[in-house]
């Protein structure tokens, strides 16, 4: 098909049905089995088998029209990317289509409080009695798991094998006795995530994704794509301000999806703010501070340029090079050298928190979200391992963690549990 | 925006990347840096004439290849990265430039043929006490003499291969303000001797100029010598990024092949995170330095651009020359510091990038002055934005 016809026929199908005063789902429901709201997904599974190329049209021409697509926020677009390369046909025939649709909120569960960087080790352990995997364990750090009604579950089901290969992937169902969500407190005074206590939780055997001791390649999928989806939920072609009951609708569903990453920007560091801030305090007359500004200034363009020739050599078609792979590493140190030069900026007012800190609480909010950075989603720490070892091909440590997981040594004491 | 390099481009960095190889071996630099000349006539010719480098970014009415500050930056990063030995920076880029912005046409037509073919050799004089190029460092003063020539006198200090250049342009102070001034090395009143530096691969001398009989280069230009430090800063952090990646990787390369506690020095985490670290510090520079030196191309010849092409051009000269020169000496002395005593020999090649990196640091301003020159090209900018603002809204 053609670019102008795949573009013709979406607003076609959107001429016959789109009807902002439908409730959400229901309209969802139309756009899941359409196959319109996932058309790079399989023609049997709500798709169309459209190149990425083709698809992106079709959400171009929802976004022309004005009309809601299929529910993209949060973890589902993960699920949906794991079972659909490694799940069962009745997997993605009962799952699928309430992921599109929005009914179904999902999470994931695959941080524990004693694996995170070594997300391998995982402990929360899933054993066959008849036909049900029992689950005992705890995770933590996961986003909307109090809202979720299914959760993907990373479990040990083999003890004997080596680490990655005792991993079984599970889907768990987030609403049932055994299982317990509670949100996690953080030091910036946002709970963003949860903590997720499993004691004897059921799992039927036909939610084990892929297969029993493949869990480590379907979570790898599933990081793969959680840079993606990790953002917040994109925005409907100028959603704001449009009037009928989907948009009231999506406006709930954004303002829940989204609640969790309201301090993501402050976590950055705010670099944008540092020179209004400069100028208001008259701290842009201090030398000294001038030069940390600048300092500043300097990193966050370089860091800037870099991920900018790193999306022009992709474009070229050029081989990726070491440009590519430290974004992260780069906006972690950003993010602390911004935080210091607010606390510069502000003086004695960086002392003070909530709304008598300056721009009414923001400041506060940078200096004490920062830490946060360098850790999420991979620590520096585990970035610059990859770096040596990916990118400049350095040899790897050596490795205490091979040969059956049970005699491999772990946590014990406080590092064991995040609470003693 | 220069932010991937075309298939020509690429090709034109592989060719002068094999040729440096081949011609200026590390036994090849420590040879002519030894010398008191410092270069060798046959490799500047094979450079100038064979290479066209000299003339990689003069039009080539001039007798240049007419390219621009792209290409240059890239032949000047490939300098780098070998310590090319010759009077490439001085005359590709400091007395280039100094004609492309301060020469009429005439003078242009002179003196420009002869520095892109390699058989004359120009050296630029400005610094005298300071090491920004500001108007108030200037104390060399033109006069007029008899039958109104102009008559040049003061000092002149870390002139780039001043002691083996044809011809000096020498910036001085007369009545109607700073100008640039050409003399002859055999001129009378003239004495150059050659500076004791620290890096000896980029040989340096003083002048002394006693009613030095000169021409003046007279094309208008009122931003003339910010501009010129600006080519220098951009052109100079491009020649930086080579030779830090060259650092890097010969630390990259030494800790893989050093084994000590029954394991390669590169294996352990203090040792591969100082290199992701430096990794990341290098590709940071790079992106500055080639940001630079895009906006110096979109600035065109570097006349008659708006407020805001002047301000994002000083703007990024200075930011690259701060950044890339606290990368290149950061390069160096962790290279040092993961060769292990090694790296504190003479026999050792890192000292020799060290020194580049040492002296390049300070070369045309201190990393804390361009922070400084940076900020305020770009706080002029907010001030006058805020200015506009408060006029728009009354």
């Amino acid at each position: 098909m053609s670019k102008s016809s795949i573009h013709t026929e979406v607003t076609q199908w959107l001429d016959r049905h789109w009807d902002p005063n439908m409730d959400l789902i229901t309209w969802r429901s139309l756009v899941a089995d359409s196959g319109w709201g996932a058309p790079s997904w399989p023609a049997d599974y709500y798709g169309k088998d459209m190149t990425p190329q083709d698809a992106a049209i079709v959400e171009q021409a929802f976004a022309e029209f004005g009309a809601v697509g299929a529910a993209q926020s949060g973890v589902r677009m993960l699920a949906a990317v794991t079972l659909l390369a490694h799940g069962s046909h009745e997997q993605k025939q009962k799952y699928l289509r309430g992921i599109l649709t929005g009914e179904d909120q999902w999470c994931q569960l695959f941080s524990e409080p004693g694996s995170g960087s070594d997300l391998a080790g995982a402990t929360t352990r899933a054993d066959l009695r008849g036909d049900e995997w029992i689950v005992n364990g705890q995770k933590v750090w996961n986003t909307s798991a109090h809202h979720a009604q299914y959760g993907l579950l990373l479990a040990r089901t083999n003890w004997d094998a080596p680490k990655h290969q005792g991993l079984t992937y599970f889907i768990i169902n987030m609403e049932q006795r055994g299982v317990e969500v509670r949100q996690l407190a953080q030091m910036n005074g946002h709970a963003s995530f949860n903590e997720v206590f499993m004691t004897d939780a059921v799992v039927s055997r036909d939610d084990l994704v892929g297969a029993e001791g493949g869990g480590w390649q379907c979570a790898m999928t599933t990081l793969a794509n959680e840079r993606r989806s990790f953002d917040r939920a994109r925005d409907v072609g100028g959603r704001k301000g449009r009037q009928g009951k989907i948009f009231a609708d999506l406006e709930e569903e954004f303002a829940i999806a989204n609640e969790p990453y309201t301090w993501y920007p402050q976590r950055a560091g705010r670099v944008d703010l540092v020179m209004p801030r400069a100028m208001e305090t008259g701290a842009i007359n201090d030398p000294a501070t001038r030069q940390d500004i600048a300092r500043l200034h300097i990193m966050a363009e370089c860091a800037k340029w870099t991920g900018d020739r790193a999306k022009a050599a992709a474009k070229a078609g050029k081989p990726q090079g070491p440009e590519g792979s430290l974004g992260k590493l780069a906006a972690s140190n950003v993010a602390r050298l911004a935080s210091r030069v607010h606390t510069a900026i502000s003086g004695n007012d960086a002392m003070l928190t909530g709304p008598d800190s300056p721009m009414d609480g923001t400041i506060a909010e940078i200096l004490v979200s920062t830490p946060a950075i360098s850790i999420a989603g991979g620590t520096d720490e585990i970035q610059k391992n990859i770096i040596a070892e990916r990118v400049l091909g350095l040899p790897k440590e050596p490795r205490f963690d091979d040969g059956p997981f049970r005699d491999v040594r772990r946590n014990t004491g406080p590092a064991a549990d995040t609470k003693n | 925006m220069a932010l991937v390099f075309t298939p020509d481009q690429d090709q034109f960095r592989d060719s002068i990347q094999r040729f440096l190889k081949d011609k200026m071996p590390t036994t090849e630099v420590r040879r002519l840096m030894a010398t008191q000349r410092g270069f060798d006539d046959d490799l500047w010719r094979q450079v100038s004439q064979q290479l066209a480098l000299t003339g990689i970014h003069i039009a080539e009415e001039l007798g240049g290849a007419g390219f621009g500050p792209v290409e240059l930056a890239i032949a000047c990063e490939e300098m780098g990265r070998s310590l090319f030995c010759g009077p490439y920076f001085s005359n590709a880029v400091l007395s280039a430039y100094a004609l492309k912005l301060g020469a009429d046409q005439d003078q242009q037509e002179t003196w420009l043929p002869g520095i892109v073919s390699g058989d004359m050799r120009a050296a630029l004089a400005i610094t005298e006490t300071t090491t920004l190029w500001s108007d108030s460092d200037i104390q060399t003063t033109a006069s007029a003499g008899d039958d109104d020539q102009v008559l040049l006198s003061g000092n002149k200090q870390f002139v780039i291969d001043g002691q083996t250049a044809d011809l000096l342009i020498v910036a001085a102070k007369s009545a109607s303000g700073t100008g640039l001034y050409v003399i002859h090395s055999d001129a009378p009143g003239l004495n150059i001797s050659p500076l004791d530096t620290m890096d000896p691969t980029r040989k340096m001398a003083s002048l002394t100029l006693t009613e030095v009989p000169a021409t003046k280069l007279s094309r208008r230009n009122e931003n003339l010598l910010p501009n010129l430090l600006n080519a220098a800063c951009i052109m100079l952090a491009n020649e930086m990024v080579g030779g830090a990646q060259q650092l890097l990787q010969s630390a990259v390369e030494y800790t893989q092949l050093r084994y000590q506690f029954g394991r390669s020095i590169a294996s352990f985490q203090a040792i591969k995170h100082r290199l992701a670290d430096l990794l990341l510090d290098v590709e940071l520079a790079r992106s500055a330095a080639y940001q630079a030196a895009q906006t110096m191309a979109d600035c065109g010849d570097l006349e008659h651009l708006s407020d805001r092409q002047q301000r994002q051009l000083t703007e990024h000269a200075s930011l690259a020359k701060a950044a890339v020169s606290e990368t290149y000496l950061q390069a160096a002395l962790e290279t040092i510091q993961l060769h292990g005593g090694i790296g504190f020999t003479w026999e050792n090649d890192t000292h020799l990038w060290f020194k580049r990196a040492k002296t390049s640091e300070v070369l045309f301003g201190t990393p804390a002055q361009h922070r400084e020159r940076m900020l305020s090209a770009m706080t002029d900018a907010n001030n006058m934005a805020e200015a506009n603002k408060t006029e728009n809204a009354a």
